[in-house]
């Protein structure tokens, strides 16, 4: 076991889980602005229970891809080279849900409006199922050649694993995005978010618990399996505190199972960062898949810097936003009017 | 179709189209941040409402930056695996400390400057500005270093065919990176002081057609307020525009000086480090000193733009000879010396190893298409300066307090705006085309077989289609094209509605400004 490429292997899983746990909700309340939201004030109200933070949470992507670029060269260019197509899905669905955070609050016409509803809202289900669909095909494997490009065709990652991976995502997101609106918001819309989350959280747990029970089994390793089961009881404690109303500690529970499912999963793939599914000796380790050990050391200190500072202000943000919005304290839409001349 | 073509295609209008949002956020935000401090320190009525003005265009913009900078972080893996795999341990460093160390920052505080409004204590909320944009500056160094080591690797060895970082130190104080970071910085100040100019000209051009502001015999402002609009159109307003005008001026000025000096000393290096991207940017076959004004192709021929095809029709003699080396008479060399130099040393034709697929064994074009570097290197120069000249006369036609009340002109400030976007995108479109046929250009003070150097035609995805990249190469392109069109209806409108489009509280003066902090400020 290399030290160095083995701690970057965590940290990858590390900045994952932030992303998944962060983004989890945000994304679910995307999602929520289809069917849940009941007029444009509800609507409003659960924009602007991530307005302030969304972006922040985003940022967790570009660092976990940035940082298995710089870690994990081979295991960066093989993964995105193979998923070319859901990757580029997800950019769309990406820039169209972060300009529609943005504009849709600035359209004037009930009909672009509604189209940027649709940008976030699609865009938030696309993205989710497209990060899941990544984040299994990294762990079930991909059909690679020795230097770790795709042999199949362009849909070569569609497998049941990976829609499965993509499912997980998706349903792990409602869940938490159901947990987050109940706990930032007041009147109606909480009534609804909590009643939604104690009736459907088995449901949208059960992808994901599926997708790591399917890993781990077979592997028999210890770790990963305490993981799951540490997994499986915060799955469980966060539907009885969603069945008793009790939304901090619902999201907070649904955020350990989601943090012990990803350590569950990641541990059962060391060290194997990205499977072949054409020949074993092709499958891309965090040995022949990393960096020099002096680049991670560099990553190293740069990170141990980093990542604290960013968990400080990023946790004040919470902190300076933790009221709960009301439909009350969204502000009356102005229209903008060129002036006379 | 071949896959590297569409890569290139794709690459070159994703990262263009990027910049045109990049400077803008870089400038904006330091100047929002720069009025917001004003209005702290001095409580003075104009500069808050400058700051909100400005800090909601700068948020229309900043938003497809960021938009639109995932799609690069992306297409490196997606579309260049290959060169991820070559460069992944020196060139990834920097992209992702520009994650961790940046746009953390960017995105966090910015959020909490964007509703930060009635929640943070007046010094706080002015942090998160500050913090928000000097944040964009660092982005833009740890890019710039990436690209940098791009145009000259330095601080890396090659082995087992990889580049590999050696001297971390070296890369993050790369001379290249370090001229070149000041260079764009400056071009980004350039895009906000003109469009600062612009958009101000443009309502004290409305204020003088309305009426509401006149001159005297002296020619010296009276202004006058609205009563239509209230205190929407009130003496502050005016305040707010020609303070805005000065400062854009003042700004764009003050940076074209900087991206003059900064861009000579970007040349001198380039002279030396890329010596074909500025003969070619020259159009210069033969060894000399003169400046190209004007070459243009020989036109008896059938239209083949081999060097010897090149007419040069004005040049000013010694010119290029103190862009290189500060003086006027050393002989610059030209493409029909450079040609067989790059030959011996980095070969005739391409390799026969796989990663070239098809291309294994194709004779090597070391010449850059001269019309993109001759014309980019011109076009660059042309608009930053006329861009620059036109600050300078805004400043004089000014002194007296207002614009002149010609429709004319108010539409020349207005489309002034979009030089320096254009000067900017010509500059990255002449130094990335120059750098061709290499992606990684080799670094000439290095020796013998230990040079760090890729050549494009080797870094695209071995196993990606042409059809995958050509359905995100339409896919990107047409949301692009929609996405700008938005931007720029939605920038328009909020021009057009004044200060009152960010201050809706201004057209309320009924009513008491709420004062129940309940009620989010700048929600969504």
């Amino acid at each position: 076991m290399e030290f160095l490429p083995t701690l970057w292997f965590i940290l990858i899983a590390v900045l994952w889980a932030g992303y998944l746990f962060l983004e989890g909700f945000d994304l679910g309340v995307g999602m929520l602005l289809g069917g849940f939201a009941r007029s444009e004030r509800q609507r409003r109200v659960l924009i602007n229970t991530v307005g302030p933070v969304w972006d922040g949470n985003e940022v967790w992507l570009v660092t976990a891809v940035g940082a298995t670029f710089a870690a994990f060269p081979h295991w960066y260019a093989s993964l995105l080279a193979a998923l070319y197509v859901p990757l580029a899905v997800v950019l769309l669905a990406l820039i169209f849900r972060a300009v529609a955070f943005e504009y849709r609050g600035k359209a004037e016409r009930e009909l672009t409006r509604r189209l940027w509803t649709i940008a976030l809202c699609g865009g938030s289900w696309v993205t989710a199922f497209g990060i899941g669909v990544m984040l299994a095909a990294t762990t079930t494997g991909l059909p690679l050649n020795a230097n770790g490009d795709r042999v199949g065709g362009p849909f070569a990652w569609l497998t049941g694993d990976t829609a499965l991976g993509g499912l997980a995502v998706v349903g792990f997101s409602l869940a938490q995005g159901l947990a987050f609106v109940a706990l930032k918001t007041d009147g109606d819309v909480r009534q609804r978010a909590s009643r939604w989350l104690a009736r459907g959280l088995p449901a949208l747990v059960l992808p994901l618990v599926w997708w790591a029970l399917a890993l781990v089994v077979p592997g028999q390793q210890p770790a990963a399996l305490a993981a799951l089961a540490a997994g499986l009881i915060a799955a469980a404690l966060a539907w009885a505190c969603a069945a008793q109303r009790w939304e901090g500690r619902a999201f907070l529970a649904l955020g350990l199972f989601l943090l012990a499912c990803i350590g569950a999963i990641f541990t059962a793939a060391y060290p194997v960062v990205l499977p072949s599914t054409v020949n074993a000796a092709f499958d891309l380790t965090v040995t022949n898949a990393s960096s020099s050990p002096y680049t991670l050391q560099i990553m190293s200190v740069i990170a141990a810097f980093g990542l604290p500072l960013v968990l400080a202000y990023q946790a004040w943000t919470y902190w300076v936003f933790r009221r709960r919005i009301t439909e009350h304290s969204i502000p009356a839409a102005h229209t903008v009017t060129p002036l006379e001349s | 179709m071949d896959p590297l073509e569409i890569a290139r295609w794709q690459f070159g209008i994703t990262t263009v189209y990027h910049f045109l949002m990049v400077p803008l956020t870089i400038g904006l935000g330091v100047l929002v941040a720069a009025l917001q401090t004003a209005w702290v320190v001095t409580g003075r009525e104009h500069y808050l409402r400058m700051t909100k003005f400005w800090g909601k265009l700068f948020l229309i913009n900043f938003i497809m930056g960021v938009a639109t900078g995932l799609v690069q972080e992306f297409q490196f893996g997606m579309a260049w695996s290959e060169y991820s795999r070559f460069v992944g341990d020196v060139f990834g460093a920097p992209l992702a400390m520009e994650a961790l160390l940046a746009f953390f920052v960017e995105s966090i505080f910015l959020g909490l400057w964007i509703f930060g409004w009635k929640r943070l204590p007046k010094l706080a909320h002015l942090a998160c500005i500050w913090a928000a944009s000097l944040a964009t500056i660092v982005s833009a160094y740890f890019i710039l270093v990436a690209n940098s080591w791009m145009q000259h690797p330095v601080g890396t060895e090659m082995i087992d065919g990889r580049a590999v970082m050696t001297d971390a130190w070296a890369v993050f104080t790369n001379n290249t990176a370090l001229v070149t970071f000041p260079h764009t910085i400056f071009g980004a100040f350039a895009v906000a002081g003109a469009f600062l100019l612009g958009i101000a000209w443009f309502h004290l051009y409305r204020r003088r057609a309305a009426g509401i502001d006149t001159v005297d015999e002296a020619g010296r402002v009276v202004v006058g307020a609205s009563t239509v609009h209230g205190k929407n159109r009130d003496e502050t307003d005016y305040r707010v525009w020609f303070s805005s005008l000065r400062l854009g001026a003042v700004v764009a000025l003050v940076s074209f000086l900087g991206v003059a000096f900064s861009g000579h000393a970007q040349a001198q290096l380039m002279f030396e480090q890329q010596p074909m991207k500025m003969a070619a940017a020259e159009a210069a076959c033969h060894d000399g000193t003169g400046f190209s004004v004007l070459s243009v192709g020989d036109l008896s021929g059938d239209g083949a733009t081999t060097c010897d095809d090149i007419v040069g029709v004005y040049e000013i003699p010694g010119l290029l000879s103190f862009l290189a080396n500060e003086d006027f008479t050393t002989e610059v060399k030209g493409v029909n010396t450079l040609l067989p130099e790059y030959q011996e040393k980095y070969g005739t034709h391409l390799p026969d190893d796989s990663i070239y697929g098809d291309r294994a064994g194709e004779e090597i074009n070391y010449l850059p298409l001269m019309e993109v570097t001759y014309w980019g290197f011109r076009i660059m120069i042309t608009l930053g300066g006329l861009s620059a000249a036109a600050a300078a006369v805004a400043l004089w036609m000014t002194r007296r307090g207002t614009v002149p009340r010609s429709k004319w002109l108010s539409r020349l400030a207005v489309f002034g705006i979009l030089a320096p976007f254009g000067a900017n995108s010509a500059g990255w479109i002449f130094t990335e085309m120059g750098r061709q046929p290499f992606v990684v250009a080799p670094n000439p003070t290095f020796d013998g077989v230990d040079q760090v150097f890729m050549f494009t035609a080797a870094a695209v995805s071995p196993g990606v289609s042409a059809g995958e990249m050509l359905f995100s190469l339409i896919a990107l392109t047409s949301v692009y094209a929609v996405l700008l069109v938005v931007e720029v209806v939605l920038l328009c409108r909020f021009i057009r509605g004044g200060v009152a489009s960010a201050m809706p509280e201004l057209l309320e003066d009924e009513r008491p400004e709420s004062t129940d902090d309940d009620v989010l400020a700048f929600a969504y």
